[in-house]
């Protein structure tokens, strides 16, 4: 069974922690904090499998091989479950926040290597999930932890990939298939324990489809609408549109009294008025933007109307909703050290990154003044936020209608916490246009 | 924000001489901060008084002040050149406390000068632990629980309250110095005492122990604009409650979730934020609870530090650098990376390698003192390796410290039991890794190992792989048994041939040849700061066992130059001093220059300095990995110290081209034999003497040249387990209490020859022409190890004949020894006799001194000598004077070189000078005349301050009783008074000098020590009656160390000691650029050669 058909199938679980930062939340509130959301009643994966006597497969140790599209390949060993995955080969720089990045459904469809060279040390836990599940098609690191260490660990990460049905692979020379990937750009790549031989691997990555047109919302958006309550006193209620939404943007909204309404990704206006919401979030996720039809169409409709905030993808989709294009950057940005320059006051914040994708800013419109363009049908849209490494559009700002959008991750997850601001933004976007309205 | 245009002029302050806790960073530091700021265009204005400082050359500051680190001399300076500004923040805590000097004597003011980086403000309460903890509670941060006293009954009451064991940390003190842990109330009770005296502020914390709690460091930047980044983060393997200098480190943090990784890295940003650092690189310590990730703020350093430097080396991130820029103005994302060029300075350094440093300890030079690691540094240098993974750099740091091991667990086995065993996982030691090591080969669980150690499973389960993997090769009974993919496993664990030579029982060679037969070589990653994510153009490499070498090739003729390796004593910054100005000289020459070391303090290691550089071992494997890859055009290996020498060999014997003196010819200076030949042959005298192999050939010797009989093993290094035995008795003692003479192990029996002046010559010969740098005369006599005595330049009392006798032998020596390049060449002078001691055809401590005193870059010329260039075509292009130093004009000035000596961190070593080197560093005074050159060094060692009026106490051996009368009326004269114990006083009495008479310790009357222990003495000239006696002497000794009063142990210092005071005592001293005193030097040859030819 292939990773893909079978995530497709599997049940969302969407879970509203504490309202304090992952970190501080004790053991027992992490206990306490029970999932909500329509799938609730079922095991999340990370479960350990001898608490809940359920057998768990041994993780596989033999031989694996990783082919990329060009015919590079590398030979490892086995970490995850026994298979065959083919996926877009990515790298990740992070050191720390291998859990994060393993279950961020933006990592949908694609092979992951991990730059830092030791993953799996702390092991992983239960609160640090930012999906039901690993969402990650395939695993790249130098070497997975034999034992992990920490207060928090409740399963290893060869546990966790073979649970989850991930192929992965260790002992293979991540730098350079980073340099590889940084010269030539990300690319189809294959992943197995099973096709040992290169040509017959490639061959299948060559039958399987690139990410440029590539829609995969679809498949890790809610199949229901659930609620997130808000944490305290509920002061706006805001509609959320799953596209892979990572667990704490919700979590990061509920803390500032919102009340999330998260929607299917194919959610139209007129849903979202139903409901009658004070805002709209658009949320990170998987694939090419362009193919996102039904979410650029329903933020198109709704600009304007209510105030909107979108993040990752969601930057992306106002940027079409703007009228934009979007490009397929050469390797992505995916990190946690990304230097983005706030042009408002020229400070630098270091950022959470985790996009293939951009929007391209002379698309928005006729160019009015320096980083500002005039879009054709909903003003002056302010490039607010650049990367300082390349340049590449990180936030966009409309200046005549309740709008913005950040590239990056406020709600890191992994990453620094310079962006979480942003939440806070947001909210005072709503408490000005309910201000105005009421 | 672009640089500020209002300075023009700023004043750095240099750390000093090298002291435990203080090492060779600070020259890295200081070296860029210099560089940086005359780039922008700013007149530097530096005063570091440690002379083997590359900051101090007088390329890198526009006016360089070797001059002690005082408020006195800095006033001077600042009257003189009157900055704009003061950075306080590049110097270490010597800088740092100089600072707050400066500004509570109001001399900032006074002078206008501002004060960049930190204010003085935000110093005080990084410092003060008080009003620290208060500041971290302001900010909802929480620190271990704690009590500021300034009395023992405080301390004692404090630990009822939080049960034993408490942490004792003073006030103010470099490297934890004066603190440590107290397991009950008695040893509190003796600590709180030290301490109480070691802080100048007489204040103490007492604190919860946080001992077995996890240790990490942040490195922290801001800058004016409130950008903070991380630059590394760090992780102490060895649990809370051993020194962060003391401990093995791991870069980057390996054990901490991405959540508690990030509460940290907010809690440091608060911190600096609140503490008030503005711009510039700071360091955050924190413990966090293994059970419960409860986190604690443990201290900050506003200001660079060891681990910023250990940072910068591993990631590639110049800390340094940049706080110097922040400092003037400017914000980071208006700073290029170097190594992307296409990012800025405002990122966060990702590594996607491994980074470990372990440090090196010299217990063995410190006999009686106690091993056990505590809150107190003790180590005196570190190494770091980097690696793919954990193992393989965790196996390549332990074979870099050059100690012996080879390996993880490649020492021998602590033999011990079970009970003992644990003691030792629990008590930290130097021993420590053989503990661990020996516990796991005894198959203790990970669980067990970590509960007693405190370290964390993660690791202790790394080195168990590294123990599991031993035990696979070991079962290979011969090397063709072991199977490739097993030896290709144990390489990329970083298994170095000599370990696993050691373990299938053949040799390294073998090893080596089998590998390489079977493909498996190193191939060389690159340090860029990024995980690969942009092109990185600055060639900074180490080795790995993977699939993609990315060292390009090169254009030009390499030149490999070989490093030091870890600071030890007898091998320090000197050594650095010396292989970064080879390669400044030879990419002058226009070669491509590669350098290999491991030392992340030092300037050698910057990548910037060569145009390549390998952090890499300095094994034979290693540095023959690096050549394969490199083909170099040369190699040098005299420039390092004793480390690349002692490869020389069997890099020849490899196919290395060597450059230089050969290595048979060094080896001929190190053999007795062959040595001793050429001397007859030259006709010059050496002191008699032979090897022996048991206690009766060393007495047959011994009796045959007479005692006192210089008693060594042979082929020691910085005078180790030397000693002076007066007797049969002593002598057998020395050989069964030191060293075992056995038919492998010879000891060498030299004549001592007492009373002897000695004498050190830096020169450099290329086949036919000898230039003698300085010839320096020791001031304390033979029998002083040369790196702890003090000397001067020009010397003292040596005649033009006896310069001249000297500069003929030294010449002889080079021809014989066919010398290319450094020579150093020791001798004594005894009854107008000249003896040789010993050449060695290579770099010297004094080198960095001699090149400081004369203005002649000594190291560049040997360099260039090395590369073929003779002395003459060097000196055409101005290289060089006209003259040598014994031919040419004598300068107007005098430089003292003075030793600093870490008895202060080892109570219960007696603080005597002999032939077994102990200092740390050295410092230089230079001035008009001796007596104020003297003055300024001892003032520059911070330990040795001469007083100017008060008590002197004198009590001397019988044999130095006639000859200290003098230089005691003389110091009455200047007004002191004199205190001397019964034998002494008669002496002194009878000569009519008043002397108040204290009774012997020995026979029960300690007021002597109470006299020194209250200040109410400000000198001790103690010398010592006969080697071991721990009389009154010992006890003397050891209270002016511990309460900071100096002691000077030899006739000649004590001479050397009136010189100094007389200068003392004539006004303040007058200070002067090292460029203003070579510009007069220069001058002064160009007169004499226009007089000459006139």
């Amino acid at each position: 069974m292939s990773v893909h058909e079978r995530a497709a199938a599997s049940p969302h679980e969407r879970a509203a922690a504490s309202p304090h930062g992952p970190a501080a939340a004790s053991p027992h509130e992490r206990a306490a904090a029970s999932p909500h959301g329509p799938a609730a009643a079922s095991a999340p994966d990370l479960t350990p499998a001898g608490a809940q006597g359920q057998a768990t497969p041994n993780p596989h140790s033999g031989p694996a091989l990783l082919v990329l599209e060009d015919g590079t390949h590398f030979r490892g060993r086995s970490i995850g479950a026994a298979g065959t995955v083919t996926g877009e080969a990515v790298f990740n720089t992070g050191m720390a926040g291998y859990q994060e990045v393993l279950t961020d459904p933006s990592y949908r469809r694609q092979i992951v290597a991990m730059t830092a060279p030791h993953v799996g040390n702390y092991g992983l836990n239960a609160h640090d999930m930012e999906s039901d599940r690993i969402q990650v098609a395939g695993y790249v690191v130098k070497e997975a932890a034999r034992r992990p260490s920490s207060w928090r660990a409740e399963q290893d990460l060869r546990t966790a990939l073979t649970a989850a049905e991930v192929v992965g692979i260790e002992g293979i020379d991540t730098r350079r298939l980073t340099r590889h990937l940084r010269e030539r750009g990300a690319m189809r790549a294959g992943l197995s324990t099973e096709h040992l031989d290169v040509d017959v691997l490639l061959a299948e990555v060559l039958d399987a489809p690139g990410m440029a047109g590539l829609e995969l919302a679809s498949e890790v958006t809610t199949p229901q609408p659930y609620v997130v309550p808000a944490v305290g006193q509920r002061r706006f209620r805001v509609a959320a549109i799953d596209f892979g939404m990572k667990r704490s943007i919700a979590r990061y909204l509920a803390a500032q009294g919102v009340e999330v309404h998260v929607l299917p990704s194919t959610t139209t206006a007129e849903q979202v008025r139903a409901l009658e919401p004070d805002g709209l979030f658009l949320s990170n996720g998987p694939g090419d933007p362009s193919t996102v039809a039904a979410g650029i169409t329903t933020t198109a409709a709704l600009l304007g109307e209510i105030p909107t905030f979108g993040i990752c993808l969601g930057s992306q989709l106002l940027g079409h909703a703007l009228g934009a294009d979007t490009y397929k950057l050469t390797f992505g940005h995916r990190g946690v050290n990304q230097p983005v320059l706030r042009r408002a006051d020229g400070v630098v914040e270091i950022t959470s990154h985790n996009h293939g994708f951009a929007v391209r800013a002379s698309s928005l419109g006729e160019q009015v003044e320096e980083h500002v363009f005039a879009t054709a049908d909903h003003g002056d849209v302010e490039v607010s936020h650049v990367n300082l490494n390349d340049d590449v559009v990180e936030g966009l700002t409309a200046r005549e209608i309740p709008a913005f959008s950040v590239q990056y991750h406020p709600e890191s997850a992994p990453g620094p916490s310079d962006a979480r601001y942003l939440f806070g933004r947001f909210v005072e976007l709503l408490e000005r246009t309910q201000g105005d309205t009421v | 924000m672009p640089r500020r245009d209002d300075l023009t002029s700023v004043l750095v302050l240099g750390s000093g001489p090298i002291v435990i806790g203080q090492a060779c960073e600070f020259d890295y530091s200081g070296t860029q901060a210099c560089k940086v700021l005359r780039e922008e265009g700013l007149r530097v204005i530096l005063v570091n008084s440690n002379p083997a400082t590359i900051m101090t050359d007088p390329d890198f500051a526009d006016a360089t002040y070797v001059e002690p680190l005082t408020v006195e001399a800095v006033r001077s300076v600042i009257e003189r050149e009157r900055p704009d500004a003061l950075l306080p923040t590049l110097g270490g805590q010597t800088a740092l406390n100089l600072s707050v000097d400066l500004q509570r004597e109001g001399v900032l003011e006074a002078f206008g000068v501002e004060v960049l980086g930190a204010d003085l403000e935000a110093i005080q309460t990084a410092e003060d632990r008080q009003r620290f903890k208060d500041a971290m509670t302001e900010i909802g941060l929480e620190s271990p629980r704690s009590t500021y006293v300034n009395a023992p009954e405080q301390a004692l009451e404090a630990a009822q309250e939080y049960g034993y064991p408490v942490v004792l940390r003073p006030s103010y003190t470099l490297g934890g110095k004066g603190g440590g842990i107290a397991y009950d109330r008695e040893q509190l009770e003796v600590m709180i005492r030290q301490g109480l005296y070691d802080s100048p502020v007489h204040e103490v914390l007492v604190e919860e122990s946080v001992l077995g709690w996890k240790e990490f460091e942040l490195e922290v930047m801001r800058d004016a604009h409130d950008n903070c980044v991380i630059i590394c983060s760090i992780e102490n393997v060895d649990a809370m409650g051993v020194h962060t200098g003391d401990s093995m480190t791991v870069a980057p943090i390996m054990t901490l979730s991405d959540p508690e990784y990030q509460r940290m890295r907010d809690a440091a940003f608060k911190v600096l934020r609140r503490i008030g650092v503005e711009t510039g690189g700071s360091n955050v310590q924190f413990a966090v609870e293994p059970d419960t990730g409860r986190m604690v703020v443990i201290e900050m350093n506003p200001r660079v530090s060891r681990s910023s430097a250990l940072a910068s080396k591993a990631t590639g991130f110049p800390i340094a650098k940049i706080a110097a820029r922040l400092a003037i103005g400017y914000t980071l994302d208006e700073i290029a990376n170097d190594i992307t060029r296409e990012t800025k300075a405002a990122f966060e350094p990702t590594i996607d390698y491994v980074v470990v440093k372990v440090p090196r300890f010299t217990f063995e030079k410190f006999a009686g003192t106690d091993d056990t690691l505590t809150t107190r540094m003790k180590s005196v240098g570190e190494v770091m390796a980097m690696g793919r993974t954990f193992k393989e750099a965790v196996n390549k740091a332990l074979r870099s410290l050059e100690d012996g091991r080879i390996g993880f667990g490649s020492a021998a086995p602590v033999e011990v039991d079970d009970d003992t065993l644990e003691g030792l996982l629990v008590r930290p030691t130097a021993q420590r890794l053989e503990a661990l090591d020996e516990a796991m080969t005894r198959g203790w669980s990970v669980e067990r190992i970590s509960a007693l150690s405190g370290i964390d499973p993660w690791f202790v389960d790394q080195l168990v792989q590294i123990v599991e993997r031993r035990r696979t090769l070991r079962s290979y009974e011969h090397l063709a048994a072991l199977p490739d993919h097993v030896l290709h496993d144990a390489k990329r664990e970083g298994f170095s041939d000599a370990h696993i030579a050691a373990l299938v029982q053949t040799s390294e060679q073998a090893v080596r040849d089998r590998r390489r037969a079977a493909g498996i070589a190193p191939v060389f990653k690159t340090v860029d700061t990024c995980a690969a994510e942009f092109r990185a153009y600055t060639p900074y490499h180490y080795s790995t066992y993977e699939d993609e070498d990315e060292v390009t090739d090169a254009t030009r003729d390499r030149v490999i130059v070989l490093g030091s390796g870890p600071n030890r004593i007898g091998q320090g910054v000197e050594f650095d001093y010396c292989c970064v100005h080879a390669v400044l000289a030879l990419k002058d020459a226009g070669y491509e220059t590669v350098m290999v070391n491991c030392n992340p303090e030092t300037v050698s290691t910057d990548y910037d300095t060569a145009d390549r550089l390998y952090f890499e071992p300095l094994t034979v494997e290693d540095v023959l990995e690096v050549c394969e890859r490199e083909r170099p055009a040369g190699v040098l290996v005299q420039l390092g110290g004793q480390t690349p020498l002692k490869l020389a060999r069997e890099l020849e014997a490899n196919g290395v081209p060597i450059w230089g003196t050969s290595p048979d010819a060094i080896d001929a200076a190190e053999d007795r034999g062959r040595f001793g030949a050429l001397m007859e042959e030259l006709g010059v005298p050496m002191p008699p003497g032979g090897i022996a192999r048991s206690f009766e050939e060393a007495r047959e010797v011994a009796e045959r040249i007479g005692y006192p009989v210089l008693v060594r093993p042979s082929y020691v290094l910085g005078g180790r387990a030397m000693q002076i035995v007066d007797d049969d008795v002593a002598l057998q003692r020395y050989l069964t209490d030191a060293v075992a003479a056995a038919p492998d192990q010879p000891i060498l029996v030299d004549r001592f020859l007492e009373s002897a002046i000695e004498v050190d010559v830096d020169a450099v010969y290329d086949g036919e022409e000898l230039f003698v740098g300085g010839v320096l005369e020791h001031i304390e006599e033979a029998g002083v190890h040369s790196g702890d005595s003090a000397c001067t330049l020009p010397p003292l009392t040596l005649g033009p004949a006896q310069e001249e006798q000297i500069r003929r032998v030294t010449l002889g020596i080079a021809q014989g020894l066919q010398v290319r390049g450094l020579l150093n060449v020791q001798f004594a002078l005894k009854d107008d006799v000249l003896y040789c001691i010993e050449a060695n055809p290579r770099a010297s401590r004094t080198v960095p001194f001699t090149s400081k005193a004369t203005g002649v870059p000594l190291a560049k010329v040997a360099a260039l000598v090395m590369a073929g260039r003779t002395l003459s075509e060097l000196r055409g292009e101005g290289w060089l004077p006209r003259e040598d130093a014994v031919q040419g004009p004598r300068p107007r000035h005098v430089a003292v070189k003075e030793a600093v000596l870490p008895f202060d961190r080892f109570p219960g070593v007696d603080a005597v000078l002999g032939p077994e080197m102990r200092s740390t560093g050295e410092v230089m005074g230079i001035d008009r005349d001796f007596g104020a050159a003297f003055a300024k060094s001892q003032a520059g060692t911070g330990s040795m301050v001469l007083p100017t009026s008060g008590k002197v106490f004198v009590s001397v051996s019988n044999r130095d009783k006639r000859a200290v009368v003098f230089p005691v009326m003389r110091l009455v004269d200047l007004g002191f008074e004199i205190v001397a114990t019964a034998g002494t006083a008669d002496v002194l009495g009878r000569t009519g000098l008043e002397v108040e008479v204290v009774g012997k310790v020995s026979e029960g009357a300690p007021q002597i020590l109470r006299m020194v222990e209250s200040g109410e003495v400000g000198l001790v000239l103690n010398t010592p009656f006969g080697s071991g006696t721990r009389g009154d002497g010992y006890e003397i000794r050891q209270a002016a160390v511990t309460n900071g009063v100096p002691v000077i142990t030899t006739l000649a210092g004590i001479l050397a000691a009136v010189h100094g005071i007389q200068a003392l005592r004539r006004g303040p001293l007058e200070v002067h650029s090292i460029q203003e005193y070579q510009q007069e030097l220069l001058d002064r040859v160009a007169i004499d050669a226009a007089g000459g030819a006139a």
